[in-house]
């Protein structure tokens, strides 16, 4: 039988824990606190709503950076997949700007617009959108001609057009951005609020590191970890079924 | 009124990376009437497709002129494509309302999943049909959008002779109910006498009409399979030179 498997990833779970229990134990240094101690951290932080105040003021960030980003890469990436003028006009711009190190872009946006929240937003956004857009237009330009003849000839009109023959065509592409995305957004805005902000995961995790605090360190990166995986099993996962459910 | 005047003096195709370009039609002049059934026979690769997609309005760049129906109001077309090209996200049903007008009655979409034997089938999705299946989809969905003018395009080819035989008889008893202009592209010229009032024969490109030639047979004759050979063989012998286009 093979059901031992559906326990596979759980006993490997357990087996890293009392790995890195035995060898906390073994090196008896503060610099690697054991997971009792980092999960005695976590509930305390939780409790005292510190945790949850700066976990949830990171998220905010992300949705809304993450949400610009989308939906202005989409827009542009749909744009450029299907004009070949504009795509060769910007295919420069394109390429600049997915090399420009996140820090740079971080620090010219405080330096010019001020310690606001508005920069740090737009920061992330600047650093996020080329990957959509890149994403995106290699999806447009994979669209199905015969499919968009045969909207055309139907006259199915731009809307119809967009939302049932294009959108559905780009599901997988808007999905790996999706994926990448928030990868990428989460550790830009600890950095963009390491930075320049008062709160959030990223200022908590500078004031830790200054005070040598490794089981907080620790223990708001476990908790931000739980936060993406729950978003990956109860948002992206349901929408990928959904959209996907015509497959064999 | 949707006759269709077709008037094309050039259309071109670019070789790609080369200054050559290959011409595809050439001086081609056909006129179709209101409610005709006409079928188009020539070697593949000639430009019937082409030909098609001007007519569809998805291919603008050529020379000349095509009417379809009055220049007011634009007529609807239903195309069939050689592939069904179904929506593989939408069921058989959703593929069918996608292309009806705002307003457009949903009723005859019974009746037409009826007549085509599809009515157990309309909520699945298209990757579970099989060839037949989704031709006939395509089929449905031509005619859903009542249309004034249907373009064919091989529509039963890899087809199955039993098959492509019942879908043919389906096809015209739909047309039958609604008439409309047709314009069937095919490479066999015992379908082209079943379906077509006129038959119009058409050179390898740059294409150009050949010969036209009325089919005179009742409708209850082409029902014979011996009646439709016998017509052919009295063509062949009597236009020696459509041989060499089929």
């Amino acid at each position: 039988m093979k059901d031992y498997r559906r326990y596979l990833p759980l006993a490997s779970s357990l087996i890293f824990l009392v790995l890195w229990q035995v060898l906390a134990l073994y090196l008896n240094n503060r610099a690697l606190p054991t997971p009792v101690v980092v999960a005695k951290v976590l509930w305390l932080e939780c409790v005292s709503g510190q945790l949850p105040f700066h976990l949830g003021v990171t998220l905010l960030r992300l949705v809304v950076s993450f949400s610009i980003a989308m939906l202005l890469g989409c827009m542009i990436g749909i744009t450029l997949g299907l004009n070949k003028k504009l795509d060769a006009f910007f295919d420069n711009w394109l390429v600049i700007f997915l090399n420009i190190p996140a820090l740079v872009t971080v620090i010219l946006c405080y330096v010019w617009f001020g310690l606001v929240e508005s920069a740090a937003i737009l920061a992330v956004v600047i650093n996020k959108l080329p990957n959509v857009v890149v994403t995106i237009r290699e999806g447009a330009r994979a669209l199905d001609q015969d499919l968009l003849d045969m909207a055309r000839s139907y006259r199915l009109g731009r809307r119809k057009t967009l939302v049932q023959v294009i959108w559905p065509q780009l599901h997988p592409f808007v999905m790996a951005a999706t994926r990448s995305g928030i990868a990428i957004i989460w550790k830009i805005v600890l950095v963009v609020e390491l930075l320049g902000r008062s709160n959030g995961m990223g200022y908590q995790l500078h004031l830790f590191f200054q005070l040598f605090d490794v089981a907080s360190i620790l223990a708001y990166t476990i908790a931000f970890v739980i936060v993406i995986q729950l978003i990956e099993w109860f948002v992206l996962k349901p929408l990928d079924k959904k959209a996907l459910r015509w497959r064999r | 009124m949707s006759h269709i005047e077709i008037n094309i003096r050039s259309k071109t195709y670019s070789a790609v990376e080369s200054a050559t370009s290959n011409k595809v039609i050439e001086n081609l002049k056909l006129t179709l009437n209101t409610n005709e059934f006409v079928c188009l026979v020539g070697p593949s690769g000639c430009g019937k497709t082409t030909l098609l997609n001007i007519i569809a309005d998805l291919d603008k760049a050529y020379e000349g002129q095509v009417l379809v129906g009055s220049n007011k109001v634009p007529p609807k077309i239903g195309y069939i494509f050689q592939n069904p090209r179904l929506l593989p996200w939408l069921t058989v049903r959703e593929n069918i309302e996608l292309v009806l007008q705002e307003g457009q009655s949903v009723e005859d979409i019974d009746s037409l999943l009826e007549v085509m034997k599809l009515t157990q089938s309309q909520h699945v999705y298209p990757e579970r049909l099989s060839l037949g299946m989704s031709r006939r989809v395509s089929i449905i969905r031509a005619f859903a959008v009542n249309p004034d003018v249907l373009l064919m395009d091989e529509p039963f080819v890899s087809l199955d002779a039993p098959t492509a035989r019942q879908v043919r008889e389906l096809l015209l008893r739909l047309w039958e109910n609604r008439p409309h202009t047709v314009l069937f592209v095919t490479h066999d010229l015992r379908e082209a006498i079943a379906l077509a009032d006129r038959i119009v024969f058409l050179s390898a490109a740059p294409m150009r009409v050949v010969s036209e030639i009325s089919v005179p047979l009742l409708r209850v004759e082409r029902e014979k399979e011996a009646c439709i050979d016998q017509f052919r063989q009295q063509l062949l012998n009597q236009y020696p030179e459509i041989k060499r286009l089929l």
